[in-house]
């Protein structure tokens, strides 16, 4: 077993008929931003979902091990107090629930102390005012780019060893921006290991390796900036199964 | 005794303030009250288990502190009916919340038949918090006729916070003047074998009449719910909404529905109905923070409900 904190092996997922994601590989070491690029609907968030072992993303085959452990077919909740996360692309509303309330159920499930400084300090590394925010409810009063935020905070009071991104970049302002960048660049320091999806080239500045995905295949992996330029200039699209179509199907590392 | 038990049940203590008014009713005696200048109340035992309450709020009064009442039933057994006339004259204005206590319910039935009037330019918010036992031994009965006249609003929050709904029947009905304003809402979550029955209705005749019904339910198990919202406006401008939500789990069964009647070309009235087990992503979110499904489920349900 080498330094990885999270590997994928051979895995593939199926859902209903269609095939999602096949004999995915790769792995992340602590303290790593690894990315996920590929055009829409080709299998980034169902990867993303995967880790996180949501409901209807457990895979057909294949595995997925966190710090050696096989825990493909561990729940979402027991994933999360080992420490896994995530981060949604477009983050849930909440009525009836408060800012406040939403940051501390994730201290909460640990039983660790709750501090209004806590909050505060969470809220602040994402650039919302505390003050403005805590008792305001996770509704649809707040943007989707508030809502993120907020989620991210949330994230970052777990404490966690690794973290999903779902494309926390979208629908975010400059300051926003600036600001998540900052919470991956504090993920690394602390050794937290990173999934990301991102169509930014900001983000792809704090990214140490990356894969290009498509069709549910994983066609090219290496340097971030490499595979964006493929991706950007040389990639012909996909089509269904039709592999030819693309000259690096070989998957080089 | 009711004040404690009210208290226990998780109510707040405002009976010792003596800015604040309140009338305290077990079964049919009057246990205390205190009143306010420009507010009115009369509370008599006009039968065995039945107490009739008249309350008025003189024109121009604008109560500052919200009037507590607090109705219940101590004993496993009993029965409690009152018969509410409450007047709001003109210009007048006032928030009532009244605390209904059967924490050891087995066999008890609460009965409340309320006449609300409420005056021209006036405005008058009414919570009902109900504190239930955990044996669902509790039959309710609230029905209310409501007249709003000219330029008034009402609004109206009925909240089971504690206990089984046992038996739970609702039956709200209205009419609203021009530019009135009434605003229904009920939230209630029932498990085992709870019946929630809910009845909110809306004439808006007067123009520019406006009518909002919210119903937001939680059930479980067996329990079982029914809304029925039925809005009508036949007036220029008038506008409504019908909004329910219902959330179920196990084999807990829902049923909505909602009427919208338009009698004018000029009035508006929409609708929407959801019914449905609880939102996955929002299940997915709480349960990535460490969650499990039910701890997970309570935080979306209290959400819903306290919203």
């Amino acid at each position: 077993m080498n330094n990885e904190l999270l590997k994928i092996e051979n895995l593939s997922l199926k859902i209903g008929k269609t095939n999602i994601l096949q004999n995915i590989s790769f792995d992340i070491n602590p303290g790593e931003v690894y990315a996920f690029i590929g055009p829409n609907g080709c299998g980034k968030s169902s990867m993303a979902y995967t880790i996180m072992g949501l409901k209807n993303y457990i895979p057909d085959r294949g595995k997925v091990y966190f710090k050696g452990d096989d825990i493909t077919n561990m729940p979402v909740d027991e994933r999360a107090r080992k420490g896994i996360t995530l981060a949604w692309q477009e983050p849930a509303r909440f009525e009836g629930v408060s800012v406040r309330k939403f940051l501390s159920l994730g201290l909460q499930s640990r039983n660790v102390e709750i501090s209004e400084e806590k909050l505060e300090w969470a809220l602040n590394e994402v650039a919302i005012v505390p003050s403005k925010y805590l008792d305001r409810n996770i509704d649809d009063t707040l943007s989707g780019g508030e809502r993120k935020r907020i989620e991210l905070a949330s994230i970052l009071l777990m404490d966690p060893e690794f973290v999903i991104l779902d494309e926390p970049d979208s629908g975010v302002d400059v300051i926003a921006l600036n600001s998540i960048a900052n919470v991956i660049s504090d993920f690394k320091i602390n050794k937290t290991g990173v999934f990301l999806i991102t169509h930014s080239e900001e983000m792809l500045e704090l990214v140490d390796r990356a894969a290009l995905i498509c069709n549910g295949r994983i066609i090219k992996k290496g340097d971030p900036e490499e595979i964006s330029k493929y991706f950007k200039y040389e990639c012909l699209g996909c089509e269904d199964d039709d592999y030819t179509l693309h000259p690096e199907v070989n998957i080089v590392e | 005794m009711m004040v404690d038990a009210y208290k226990e049940a998780g109510g707040k203590d405002v009976f010792s303030d003596s800015d604040v008014a309140h009338i305290v009713l077990e079964r049919d005696k009057v246990l205390g009250q205190h009143m306010v200048e420009g507010l009115e109340v009369d509370a008599k035992r006009v039968a065995e288990g039945n107490v009739a309450v008249k309350v008025r709020v003189r024109e121009g009064y604008k109560i500052e502190k919200p009037v507590h009442m607090c109705f219940g039933v101590l004993p496993k057994e009993g029965k409690q009916k009152i018969d509410m006339d409450i007047e709001i004259e003109d210009n007048a204005s006032v928030e009532i919340m009244s605390d209904c206590v059967f924490p050891n319910a087995i066999k008890v039935v609460h009965e409340m038949l309320a006449d609300i009037y409420i005056g021209k330019g006036s405005s008058y918010i009414y919570r009902e918090n109900h504190f239930h036992g955990e044996d669902g031994g509790v039959t309710v009965n609230a029905k209310s006729d409501i007249k709003l006249e000219e330029d008034s609003n009402l609004k109206t929050v009925f909240s089971l916070l504690k206990g089984r709904a046992g038996n739970f029947n609702v039956d709200y009905d209205s009419e609203v003047k021009a530019n009135a304003t009434i605003e229904m809402v009920s939230k209630i979550k029932g498990y085992v074998d709870d019946k929630i029955n809910i009845r909110e209705g809306a004439r808006l005749i007067g123009e520019g009449a406006r009518g909002f019904l919210e119903s937001k339910i939680a059930i479980q198990d067996e329990a079982v719910a029914e809304v029925y919202n039925e809005l009508t406006a036949s007036a220029n401008e008038a506008k409504g909404h019908v909004d329910c939500t219902e959330i179920i789990k196990d084999n807990a069964s829902a049923r909505a529905i909602p009427i919208v009647n338009v009698k004018h070309s000029g009035a508006k009235v929409t609708h929407e109905a959801a019914i449905g087990s609880v939102d996955s992503t929002q299940l997915q979110t709480l349960m990535a923070r460490g969650l499990n499904e039910e701890e997970a489920t309570d935080v979306i349900v209290e959400g819903l409900l306290n919203g």
